[in-house]
């Protein structure tokens, strides 16, 4: 598509002038093939639903309160999990950032950890927590924690060092080296590294919410498919997406309201 | 106050890990420790000018940061006013050879770290004001560092300095990557700025004839390690003119000497 473009002018400026457009259109045509595909596959509409049954399905879901209350049960394990990992990964990878013996210490532990899958958990997860919302909590808690401490680390550790000898020089206390210095410092890739890591925790929310409970938008998936209700999986699948979107949008505007200002010198 | 004594220091560095290959097997070992400052001798008296000149990579910086407690020396000590210097302290204000100001931080509030101390507000906006007044730079409070010319950004930073009010003010090249106007206008401001404060003053310059117009004390050092070469005070009335004082005229052509140029214009 983009070959094209270049080579007629008049769509370019059209696709400048109003990129919507291009996207409305590239939905029509996934739809489309959806369409075609679901009519032409020779699968039966119970195995394979087409666009119009699957919304008319999503109708159903929101018409009956399904969809909102399994909507805010995920959000809800989402906020509490995604909180917790902030409220602790980001001290304490500021901590692993700034102190050497910490660093040396448990640096290599949070390595080890990280790259274990969150679904890797899940057996001990059920086995400790027990069925509820917890397990599913400290999945997501899993998925974000070990990632922001490990990009928090990195970005506090390459804090250009002058501006430490500038809080000595000034006899900032330790507080307002933190306040003053590390946390604007580290704000605008930590914006970045939040987004990155709820889409992770977005991710596992629905994973997590297969096993132990029973509401939330992973459930819904998995009840249907029980149900043999292939449209109720595809609505759940579009609402997750949809929802992903709308939480990486929001990340993204928080982003750019805190870069306006300063950033730009970090680039000369 | 500002009375400066540093006391034969030396420094080595030896913090650089090399891994060498020697009959084939990898070795690790410290590097051999490098002498970069060797029994520096020297005294600044209370509201002195100091410029301090030296061939690139001599240990002018090294030494600048061993005054402001940056760092330890290797033997010897720095006393100020008494006190042995241990760490940095806002009593002698460091104006950083790179940019110094808190990038996130507008003008005003680069200045107004400098008066924490203060708890009333109103008088910290006052003393705000004062200080970009005198180094005019009214009208660009709320811009931040990015916003601003190099030479902007070194006014601020000197109006950040002069308003914590320190006893020695501490600059490494502070008119390096000026340009030409720019240079002479912020060493117009710097002597103004001393006439004023009569704070004590370091300057590591590489210009000769910044040293002889503004210098009370013209240091040179040279060498590897470096030793002091020439600590000559300079007692003529500023503003100066060194072309038309034979004294300055020949000290010009013996520092030039010094560092092995044998023509100065
Ligand atoms: N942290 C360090 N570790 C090892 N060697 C260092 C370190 N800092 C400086 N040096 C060495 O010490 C010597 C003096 O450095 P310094 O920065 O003090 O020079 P300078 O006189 O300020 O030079 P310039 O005029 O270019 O700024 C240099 O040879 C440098 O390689
Ligand atoms: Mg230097």
């Amino acid at each position: 598509m983009c070959h094209m473009n270049s080579e007629n002018p008049k769509i370019q400026n059209w696709g400048e002038r109003y990129p919507i457009i291009l996207t409305g259109f590239a939905f029509a045509m996934l739809l489309l093939i959806w369409d075609l595909l679901a009519r032409f596959s020779g699968w039966s509409n119970q195995v394979f639903p087409g666009p119009i049954p699957v919304f008319i399905s999503i109708g159903e879901l929101i018409g009956n309160g399904m969809l909102l209350k399994h909507t805010i049960a995920s959000l809800f394990r989402i906020t509490i999990g995604f909180y917790l990992a902030v409220l602790l990964g980001l001290p304490l990878g500021i901590l692993l950032g700034r102190n050497k013996i910490c660093n040396a210490m448990f640096n290599p532990i949070i390595q080890f950890l990280k790259p274990i899958s969150p679904i890797a958990w899940i057996p001990l997860a059920m086995l400790w927590f027990g069925i509820g919302d917890m397990p599913a909590i400290f999945l997501i808690f899993l998925s974000s924690f070990f990632p922001l401490v490990v990009s928090t680390t990195i970005t506090v550790s390459s804090i250009n060092p002058v501006y430490f000898q500038v809080a000595a020089n000034f006899n900032f206390t330790r507080m307002e080296a933190i306040t003053k210095i590390i946390i604007p410092a580290i704000t605008p890739s930590t914006i970045t590294a939040l987004r990155l890591s709820l889409a992770i925790a977005w991710l596992v929310v629905v994973a997590a919410e297969m096993i132990a409970v029973r509401s939330g938008l992973g459930y819904l998936i998995l009840d249907s498919r029980n149900a043999l209700r292939m449209d109720y999986v595809m609505a759940g699948m579009i609402v997750i997406g949809v929802i992903g979107l709308l939480l990486d949008f929001i990340m993204r505007r928080m982003g750019q309201l805190e870069s306006t200002s300063w950033q730009h010198s970090e680039i000369r | 106050m500002g009375h400066i004594i540093v006391n034969s220091i030396s420094k080595e560095y030896r913090n650089r890990r090399r891994q060498s290959r020697k009959n084939g097997c990898i070795e690790s070992h410290f590097q051999d420790p490098i002498p970069v400052l060797d029994n520096i001798d020297l005294e600044f008296d209370e509201g002195e000018m100091v410029c301090i000149l030296g061939p690139s990579g001599c240990g002018k910086s090294t030494m600048l940061r061993i005054i402001a407690g940056f760092e330890p020396a290797t033997t010897g000590n720095v006393i100020i006013d008494g006190k042995q210097i241990e760490k940095p302290s806002s009593n002698h204000i460091f104006v950083f050879q790179n940019n110094g100001l808190l990038p996130w931080m507008t003008v005003w509030e680069n200045i107004e770290l400098s008066l924490r101390h203060l708890s009333e507000t109103r008088d910290r906006a006052k003393k705000v004001a004062e200080h970009i007044e005198i180094v005019e730079l009214e009208g660009f409070e709320h811009h931040y560092p990015h916003q601003l010319s190099g030479g902007m950004r070194r006014r601020t930073e000197l109006a950040r300095a002069l308003a914590v009010n320190p006893n020695v003010m501490i600059m490494d090249e502070p008119f390096s990557g000026l340009d030409f106007m720019t240079h002479m206008k912020m060493r117009e401001e710097v002597v103004n700025m001393h006439k004023f404060t009569g704070k004590t003053t370091l300057i590591v310059t590489h210009d000769i004839d910044d040293a002889l117009i503004m210098g009370d004390r013209i240091v040179v050092m040279d060498g590897r390690p470096a030793r002091i070469k020439l600590n000559h005070r300079l007692d003529f009335p500023r503003p100066r003119d060194f072309q038309k004082i034979p004294e300055l005229n020949k000290l010009r052509q013996q520092i030039f000497l010094m560092e092995g140029v044998s023509y100065a214009v």
